[in-house]
């Protein structure tokens, strides 16, 4: 039996005596597809800084692949082949859409501890880092100084980058907020072109883009797990009814 | 047009003894020794955006040390460098350890308590550090049996280090490594979370600094053949810390204008004004009013401006 590529047993966060995660156990298989809903302030992105390692869970255990990481650090987990996106666009402004890239992808190899080879030397790297963003459409920017570049872009990027690093779990942070319907369906296509070695978890409001993509669906509420499962048995749920779609 | 300039600078650099006095000659040296402690500062402060009040922690105590070693022990230069550079370098491993468990402010503070430490002791260690009197070096060193009595030769001297240490930290911020860096002062959590260790680099980049600010202490006991107290005082990190600020921080040659405006200005003013602190005080105000950035980017943003034609 294959290990899941995420276990999540009896996790607790409280900020300063609130809660944000409530005992939430989950399970998400290799290869899978998460859609990961709820209300504003349910505790999503919570969740996702829990498995990445960026907050510490109050109690609880995250396994990665069969493996406890609860006490390990993010740079740890990413070398376990964990990748993320930011619901707020976290890039490097000052500096190219393909130096953000080359960034990602140094990121896991030994050549970020090298400090007398300049960075431009890494010819492989930047043609890495070039077809990356040839797939994501980005290629005529390479060059372009991430700060001039438009928010729908900035998003793509926060994309390539995590693709970039081939994780075998990613954790997709609201790809698609405030995006033009156009925009939307290209982040679409990009999603859904994902190879299946890669675990996919996303977080999302746009219930008509999201669905689709989706093959399990977990719903939060109040930091808890309130509708856990297939896709259209969460969808038909009453209590999802009330809680999410209803509004 | 870049290449003609730097090797225009070079060859009247190479060349300035040949042609002026005693005095320019001793100014030249203290500004390329105030420029490699600037440069080893602004690897902290502008490439891996933290701020230290305390540099002169490293310049003072390898300065002392080798002092001590030469006086002390009887050691030759060479032997009493090598144990100044490799005591100062493991120190700034250990004030790394310390300093590094903040960011920001704090580790501004932590930094600044550290140096206070080391200057204290060498005003109350006296057994060690002879006190306020200070610690007198019998001459300077004379490697492969060139004398570096003189102020050309050891201007000379000074400028092949400075070569060298110029060449090696820009080397070290181009680098994979340097490009990890200044993702950590950018962005550190998205670092952390592609896989870098933020605190390692931050680390090592720390221990690097304080090894070229030995080397800078070296350079600046032998020019003056003599260390006091005031060299590990708050004053002597804060003069390193105005030239990063004032020639540009993150920059490769603000450093090094900054620190040769402030030499130069302490050598001048000091002649004419008793407060010359004063001068220094307003000519920095004004520089972070008009150009906050610093000198060397403000000076390329101007110079940008008129190439592209825009107002
Ligand atoms: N660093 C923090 N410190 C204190 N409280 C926090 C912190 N981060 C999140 N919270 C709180 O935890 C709760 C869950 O926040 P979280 O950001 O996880 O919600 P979310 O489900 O991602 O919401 P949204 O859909 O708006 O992104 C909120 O009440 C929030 O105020
Ligand atoms: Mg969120």
């Amino acid at each position: 039996m294959t290990a899941p590529a995420l276990e999540i047993v009896h996790l607790v966060k409280h900020f300063g005596g609130i809660p944000a995660t409530q005992d939430v156990s989950l399970k998400i298989m290799p290869g899978e597809r998460r859609l990961i809903i709820g209300p504003n302030g349910a505790g999503k992105t919570t969740l996702f800084n829990q498995i990445t390692g960026d907050f510490r869970p109050t109690s609880g255990k995250i396994l990665l692949f069969g493996q406890d990481v609860t006490r390990l650090t993010p740079h740890a987990r990413a070398h376990l082949g964990l990748s993320r996106t930011y619901q707020i666009i976290t890039l490097f402004p000052q500096d190219s859409v393909a130096h953000n890239v080359v960034l990602g992808l140094m990121g896991l190899k030994g050549a970020r501890w090298n400090m007398f080879r300049p960075l431009g030397f890494y010819a492989e790297l930047h043609a890495e880092a070039r077809h990356m963003l040839d797939r994501v459409g980005l290629g005529a920017l390479a060059e372009a100084r991430v700060g001039e570049i438009a928010y729908g872009q900035k998003r793509r990027l926060e994309i390539a980058m995590a693709l970039a690093q081939k994780p075998r779990l990613l954790l997709l942070d609201e790809p698609l907020a405030g995006l033009s319907s156009e925009e939307r369906a290209t982040i679409k296509q990009l999603i859904a072109a994902i190879p299946r070695d890669t675990t996919v978890i996303m977080i999302e409001h746009d219930m008509d883009t999201a669905l689709d993509l989706a093959e399990t669906v977990t719903l939060l509420h109040y930091g808890r797990v309130l509708v856990d499962g297939p896709r259209d048995a969460v969808i038909a749920d009453p209590k999802t009814r009330e809680v999410y779609l209803g509004h | 047009m870049r290449t003609v300039l730097l090797l225009l600078t070079a060859v009247v650099l190479a060349s300035l003894p040949l042609f002026a006095g005693t005095f320019y000659i001793n100014l030249a040296s203290q500004i390329l020794i105030a420029a490699i402690f600037a440069l080893s500062l602004n690897l902290l402060v502008g490439y891996a955006g933290l701020t230290s009040l305390g540099h002169a922690s490293f310049l003072g105590f390898a300065a002392y040390a080798s002092a001590w070693a030469s006086t002390n022990l009887g050691l030759g230069f060479a032997p009493a460098a090598l144990l100044s550079i490799t005591t100062t370098t493991l120190m700034a491993a250990c004030f790394g350890l310390i300093a590094l468990r903040a960011t920001g402010l704090g580790f501004l503070m932590i930094t600044l308590a550290l140096s206070q430490v080391l200057w204290g002791l060498a005003y109350r260690w006296a057994s060690l550090t002879n006190g306020d009197n200070g610690l007198t070096l019998a001459g300077r060193p004379a490697p492969f049996g060139i004398a570096l009595d003189g102020a050309g030769a050891y201007y000379w001297f000074t400028l092949a280090v400075f070569a060298a240490a110029f060449t090696l930290m820009a080397v070290f911020v181009s680098s994979a490594f340097g490009s990890a860096l200044k993702g950590t002062r950018d962005q550190p959590r998205r670092m952390a979370a592609l896989g870098y260790n933020v605190w390692l680099i931050r680390w090592i980049t720390f221990v690097y600094a304080g090894f070229w600010g030995g080397v800078a202490g070296l350079l600046y006991v032998y020019y003056h053949r003599y260390i006091h107290p005031t060299s590990l005082s708050i004053t002597t990190s804060a003069e390193g810390l105005l030239g990063v600020i004032a020639g540009g921080s993150g920059t490769l040659g603000g450093p090094v204008i900054g620190a040769g405006l402030l030499v130069l200005l302490k050598n001048y003013a000091s002649a004419y004004i008793e407060r010359w602190n004063m001068l220094l005080g307003f000519v920095f105000l004004f520089i972070v009013l008009v150009i906050p950035e610093g000198i060397v980017p403000g000076v390329r943003r101007l110079l940008s401006r008129k190439g592209s034609g825009k107002p």
